[in-house]
């Protein structure tokens, strides 16, 4: 475990973080919105966050 | 070293209040020294001279490493394990029990070859049991350099996937058969709405609905069969199915068999000659495409692994702490912030069951769309 593997660790998240804050917090403004569509923005939330989360979790294998 | 410090900073202080205080950041700490000390698995050394609070560190470590890889005996609780049956083709089919290993410490000999138990792998040694250790990597990780027989052993994990197939027929069997009027019984009342939910909720929206039961049989299974795998990972016995890289590798390669296999013309157009897209990008864009084809399998596979064994890793991190503190004061937050993480982990149980089954119904729905010119 180097510095520059724990730093590009931490950067990683970060990333995935704001990236799956983003999604949750739009997500949020959307359902609030259009509280009808809640479902369907639930269930393309929850794909998009996975695929962050996937990239995410790929980096950090690779760091 | 952080810690022994801010352990004895502590000490010296009475207050209750500050020293709770003080205890979320000394958790945190903790946290990431378990962290990072997982990070060098496979390696296994253990220098003299080392205090004892380095020595308890090694031993959780050890203790969450033992727990996340597969092994040849269904351990039940401490030093009570079931022997579960090793089969090896090296010169022949070798069947006899993992007990004849003695929980790793003795050496076996079958049709004229020795086999020892190395770091939860099976290697052929010779009569005196020698391990040879490759030259360490960039990293510093050091592999055993011995030879391998061809291992299809019924191992704790291959155990597990028998005895929740079996499971799986039987309830689902029994569920089916007891339809005899239009409403659901036992246990179909509880595996109903979830049949459903896959069906209208997964399958419908994403495959369509020219096409949708055809893949309903595989979307079940795959959804059923990885919830309560990650379910039984919840449970006190230490079985980690679905944190096995092996497994999710298997469920992740039948998705990208039945996506390529049942792929449609208009798919294989959309990879290597895209409609509506200027001719020089087309070029550009197919290679991306047909890396495409093998990263979303992938990413199915590295998901379900890391977020299972990141539960797992947390959880056992967690309970190792009140050893690292040997302080009752730390049983409580450690006892409330396990039970707050399991509860999660019931949730992330169910979450990556339905992530697994939603973007393999979305790859199916891409395999098997027809449209026109667009």
């Amino acid at each position: 475990m180097t510095i520059p593997t724990i730093v590009g660790a931490g950067l990683i998240v970060i990333g995935a973080g704001l990236g799956i804050g983003r999604i949750g917090g739009s997500a949020m403004e959307a359902i609030a919105r259009q509280p009808e569509a809640a479902g369907k923005i639930q269930t393309a939330m929850l794909i998009a966050a996975a695929l962050i989360e996937g990239i995410g979790f790929a980096a950090l294998f690779a760091a | 070293m952080e810690v022994v410090i801010l352990q004895r900073f502590l000490n010296t202080n009475y207050c209750l209040f500050v020293m709770q205080n003080k205890l979320v950041g000394k958790l945190l700490l903790a946290l990431m020294f378990v962290f990072t000390m997982g990070a060098t698995a496979n390696t296994h050394s253990e220098p003299a001279g080392l205090d004892e609070d380095a020595r308890t560190k090694a031993e959780i470590k050890e203790g969450i490493d033992h727990h996340l890889i597969d092994s040849y005996e269904f351990t039940i609780t401490h030093g009570v394990s079931m022997p579960l049956p090793v089969i090896l083709i090296d010169n022949g089919v070798h069947i006899f029990s993992s007990s004849e290993f003695h929980h790793g410490e003795s050496i076996v000999e079958k049709g004229g070859n020795y086999y020892t138990i190395s770091h939860g792998k099976i290697y052929k040694t010779d009569a005196a049991g020698t391990i040879t250790y490759a030259e360490p990597n960039s990293k510093g990780d050091v592999y055993v350099s011995n030879e391998k027989p061809l291992d299809l052993s019924i191992t704790k994990n291959v155990f597990m996937i028998i005895l929740m197939a079996l499971f799986m027929f039987f309830i689902f069997k029994g569920v089916s058969s007891s339809y005899n009027n239009q409403l659901p019984t036992g246990a179909g009342r509880f595996l109903e709405p979830l049949v459903v939910f896959v069906r209208d909720e997964i399958a419908r929206p994403n495959i369509g609905e020219k096409y949708y039961k055809n893949y309903m049989s595989y979307l079940l299974t795959v959804f059923f069969f990885i919830w309560f795998l990650n379910l039984t990972g919840m449970m006190p016995f230490g079985i980690n199915v679905t944190g096995n890289i092996t497994i999710t590798f298997s469920l992740a390669l039948i998705t990208f068999l039945i996506t390529n296999v049942t792929a449609k013309k208009d798919y294989w157009g959309h990879i290597f000659w895209m409609p509506g897209v200027p001719k020089p990008m087309r070029i550009v864009l197919a290679p991306i495409e047909l890396l495409g084809v093998f990263i979303k399998p992938f990413a199915l596979m590295i998901r379900l692994y890391a977020n299972m064994s990141a539960g797992h890793i947390v959880l056992m991190s967690l309970v190792g702490l009140i050893f690292v503190f040997k302080s009752w004061l730390a049983t409580g937050p450690v006892l409330g912030l396990t039970l707050a993480l399991s509860v999660l982990e019931l949730l992330v149980a169910a979450l990556q069951a339905y992530i697994f089954t939603m973007l393999t119904a979305l790859y199916f729905g891409m395999a098997v769309e027809e449209h026109g010119d667009h």
